[in-house]
């Protein structure tokens, strides 16, 4: 499977990741080698074989639905970049 | 005081508990230690301050009869575990300044146990990488170097930092996270013992998420039993991790009986592959003689979906890391680089934060998640993971133990391997089948190349059976007699 420059842009786009015009190139060929590499997984069949789901045989615990921390926005806001008024500080989203 | 830096684990444990020293005493030993192996660059963050109230606050409580099973020990953490204040940095540049205000659980039972942090220490970025020049932090030196070369080697990875700080006598112990192999790998390189239990039994809380079904905490030491006390000190239940599993730690230490007699060891043999060095075959061969000579019986099995795990890794590792990694965002934490949108911060952030394999993976992981391509790649490996943990269920209805190599070279230069991920990624091959599998390994030194590099053995055991793993290895350990140390030291 060989993705080219396009694709390698449009994923970049999807993961949120400026990737230079001039590097676009070089990752296309190294992507291209990846996927080509791992490709060999089609020759197996895995007709009827179930997706893993977890690794260790166990039911996923419940537990009660309360509150059990809170009441810290100082420490939630400590390594903001950019904080005002307790919140996170973004630029601007809405006109 | 110097010497203080050459007893195991266990003999400080014990010296600790006669009263032959103190933990300042160790202490102070081991952060001179940690200031003299600079060169080394294992070390991220040094808390010698952090280390020395520690210890004196551990004095304190030997004091009152209040000691833990790691009561004064000195530890170096992999800068992926988040530690309350001190910087947190996963080897990446996104996370600058990132001083987390909680603790991870795995760290937090370590200081309940009595341990005392020397620093943070240095690993690929997010733990992404095989010998630890992804770090934004730059590579870590292998304490070893080859018999008459002074060429600088890596010391594996991810966790190399960890690796190199036990080897060069800097800390009694380090933890490390091993997604695919990055407990056992570097553990090889760099000729200590690194174990990574079954999935679920460290909490994963509190620890920077690579691959969160992969994703697994153990500890580096320099014997079998230095890690067998260690990771009783780790491990254990906790709510605030779902997949952590609610059994109880058993003492592992109590295990280890020296006796395998009758004992089923399986060789695979597709860990038999064209290429392997002649050396890496011989030290098999020699650990399968040691463990004949204990009285194990050898017994040949098949995994037969060994060849698919690799490529299977590098489908769904990526996958989980390119989720995992979203929250990287320039908003809540780290690295912010401005933009005129929203859209434009993330992407200008992403771009300069994240190092290239990190970019590399992500992208692969969105690839094989995007529209069109999820059931093909995605899901497909999914499925094969199952296969490769069917392969290993069979196995262990024949035998209690599987020994293989660890790695398929000794460690390798600086620099080299770096322009061809792929290559890069072979360094896993017998590391990350079991990783696949969420089952327990260990690699334990087993002697020199012929360069004078160690190399390893590795031992994977059923699940939560890490006690038998434990008393599998130290017959080995005590058969190899590897006594040899790195030139750093030496």
């Amino acid at each position: 499977m060989a993705v080219d420059k396009d694709t390698v842009a449009r994923i970049a786009k999807l993961a949120r990741i400026r990737i230079p015009e001039e590097q676009q190139e070089a990752l296309t060929g190294e992507l291209t080698e990846i996927l080509n590499w791992v490709e060999q997984l089609s020759e197996l069949d895995t007709e009827g074989v179930e997706p893993m789901t977890s690794v260790v045989a166990m039911s996923l615990p419940q537990r009660q639905d309360v509150v059990t921390d809170g009441n810290c926005a100082d420490k939630v806001l400590k390594n903001a970049p950019e904080g005002a008024h307790g919140f996170f500080a973004v630029p601007k989203v809405v006109e | 005081m110097s010497k203080l830096t050459h007893l195991s684990l266990t003999e400080a444990r014990d010296g600790l508990a006669k009263g032959d020293f103190s933990a300042r005493e160790l202490t102070q030993a081991h952060v001179e230690a940690v200031e003299a192996c600079r060169s080394l660059n294992a070390f991220i963050t040094e808390t010698p301050e952090q280390a020395l109230s520690g210890a004196d606050a551990s004095d304190e409580r030997r004091r009152k009869g209040e000691a833990g099973v790691l009561e004064g020990i000195p530890l170096a953490i992999k800068d992926l575990f988040c530690t309350q204040d001190v910087l947190t940095t996963a080897g990446s540049h996104i996370l600058d300044g990132f001083q987390p205000q909680y603790e991870s659980t795995v760290s937090a039972n370590l200081w309940a146990a009595g341990a005392v942090m020397l620093g943070k220490t240095n690993l690929d970025e997010f733990a992404m990488g095989s010998s630890n020049m992804t770090s934004y932090y730059g590579g870590v030196e292998n304490p070893w170097r080859r018999s008459g070369s002074n060429e600088p080697l890596v010391p594996g990875g991810s966790s190399g930092g960890s690796a190199a700080a036990v080897a060069a006598r800097c800390a009694l112990g380090a933890t490390g996270t091993d997604t695919g192999g990055s407990i056992r790998q570097p553990a090889a390189f760099c000729g200590i013992v690194g174990m990574k239990p079954t999935y679920g039994r460290c909490s994963r809380w509190g620890t920077v998420a690579f691959a969160s079904s992969l994703d697994q905490a153990g500890p580096m030491t320099r014997t079998v039993r230095d890690a067998a006390i260690m990771l009783r000190g780790m491990a254990g239940h906790d709510p605030k991790d779902s997949t952590s599993v609610d059994t109880p730690v058993p003492d592992y230490e109590a295990a280890m009986t020296g006796d395998v007699r009758g004992l089923k060891v399986g060789i695979p043999k597709e860990y038999r592959i064209d290429g392997t060095p002649a050396e890496i075959d011989a030290v098999w061969k020699q650990g399968i003689e040691w463990l004949k000579a204990a009285g194990a019986e050898m017994v040949d099995i098949s995994l037969p979906h060994t060849k698919y795990a690799l490529p299977t890794y590098y489908i769904i590792a990526p996958a989980e890391a390119s989720s995992n990694l979203a929250r990287y965002d320039g908003v809540r934490y780290g690295l912010r680089v401005p933009g005129e949108t929203l859209d434009d911060m993330y992407e200008a952030t992403r771009g300069e934060g994240f190092g290239a394999e990190v970019k590399r993976r992500i992208l692969i992981g969105a690839y094989v998640l995007s529209a069109g391509y999820y059931d093909a790649y995605y899901n497909k490996a999914r499925r094969i993971r199952t296969l490769i943990a069917n392969d290993f269920k069979a196995a262990y209805e024949k035998v209690d133990v599987v020994l293989t190599p660890t790695a398929p070279s000794a460690a390798f230069g600086m620099g080299d391997k770096m322009d061809d991920p792929v290559a890069m990624y072979l360094n896993d091959v017998f590391t990350v089948p079991a990783s696949l599998a969420g089952l327990p390994g260990i690699s334990v030194p087993a002697g020199l190349s012929g360069e004078g590099l160690p190399l390893g053995l590795q031992l994977l055991g059923q699940p939560f059976e890490e006690g038998t793993l434990m008393k599998v290895a130290e017959v080995l350990e005590t058969a190899a007699e590897f006594d040899a140390l790195p030139q750093i030291i030496s």
